[in-house]
């Protein structure tokens, strides 16, 4: 690294790599919320349809 | 369903605040490197994924010796949130890191001693997943959980130190680097500001995101009860 410093006049032309690494950061978080969304949603549904259940079989 | 309490709609809105300005830091505030380039840019969320995986397992460890004392079922949701967040941002740690060795190092991946560490010890995680899918009755489940991740938990300073105690081309943030670290650089005042925003930044995205996760946790308890009380 120290013999390409002295050569280098200019940083490496490296934004490419920038750009995917930022693409996978966001896009992994963003699935990951997504998810927590849908895993959240459908259980709240089963949570609804159960506790009907639960309250016709009381009634 | 638990209606959202105040607390964490006020988390929610700070961390979003909080990720926004250390993404503007990142992309607009912070220079670009003398030598690597704009690819340089990658170790600010790549570092703070990596702190955050670490977090995740370290909680989990925690949780699990909690667990173990108390046989509160609310911690067995607490290390489960943990790891599953855990290893999701240790594989945005790995994978990010990938995408910047290729210009630095000239490869995708190379069996380095941190690289090989970081990726058994997510693999550990998803054994641990995996342990309790196979696992029916709660209680078992929770017991083997815990001393998993109390056990699983020797791979995170295994990893964190590797890049110190090995000869590796991994460069460290805190330290001195090896002789044959490649991608080392020096930080400059803006990018430690940088770095270091970062870093809170990610902690308060893992504390809110821990807190959805436990809801969540709780939630599927809910049902699964109700569940076996609708079979019995």
């Amino acid at each position: 690294m120290m013999f390409l410093r002295l050569l280098q006049d200019a940083p490496a032309e490296t934004t490419g790599y920038m750009i995917a690494g930022y693409i996978v950061i966001f896009g992994v978080m963003l699935v990951y919320l997504i998810s927590l969304m849908v895993r959240n949603r459908s259980l709240g549904q089963d949570l609804e349809v159960l506790e009907d259940l639960q309250q016709q079989k009381d009634d | 369903m638990e209606s959202k309490p105040v607390f964490l709609k006020v988390l929610n809105i700070v961390t979003a605040l909080l990720f926004v300005v250390a993404t503007g830091l990142v992309f607009f505030y912070a220079p670009e490197e003398a030598v690597m380039g704009n690819v340089q840019r990658v170790f600010y969320f790549h570092v703070s994924a990596g702190w955050v995986g670490m977090l995740g397992f370290l909680v989990a460890a925690v949780a699990g010796i909690v667990y173990l004392r108390t046989g509160r079922h609310n911690w067995d949701i607490i290390g489960l949130s943990a790891v599953e967040i855990g290893m999701v941002f240790a594989f945005i740690n790995i994978v990010s890191g990938s995408i910047w060795a290729r210009p630095i190092w000239n490869t995708w991946w190379t069996w380095d001693p941190r690289l090989t560490t970081a990726t058994i010890m997510e693999l550990i995680y998803a054994a641990y997943l995996m342990l309790r899918q196979g696992i029916e009755d709660p209680d078992r489940r929770a017991r083997f959980g815990a001393v998993y991740a109390i056990v699983g938990f020797l791979s995170v300073p295994l990893t964190f130190f590797s890049a110190r105690l090995f000869r590796t081309i991994h460069p460290v943030v805190i330290g001195t680097n090896q002789p044959g670290a490649e991608g080392a650089f020096d930080m400059t005042a803006p990018m430690r500001l940088t770095f270091f925003f970062s870093l809170i930044t990610f902690s308060f995205i893992f504390f809110d995101l821990l807190w959805h996760r436990i809801r969540l946790g709780r939630l599927a308890d809910k049902v699964e009860q109700l569940k076996l009380k609708a079979i019995g």
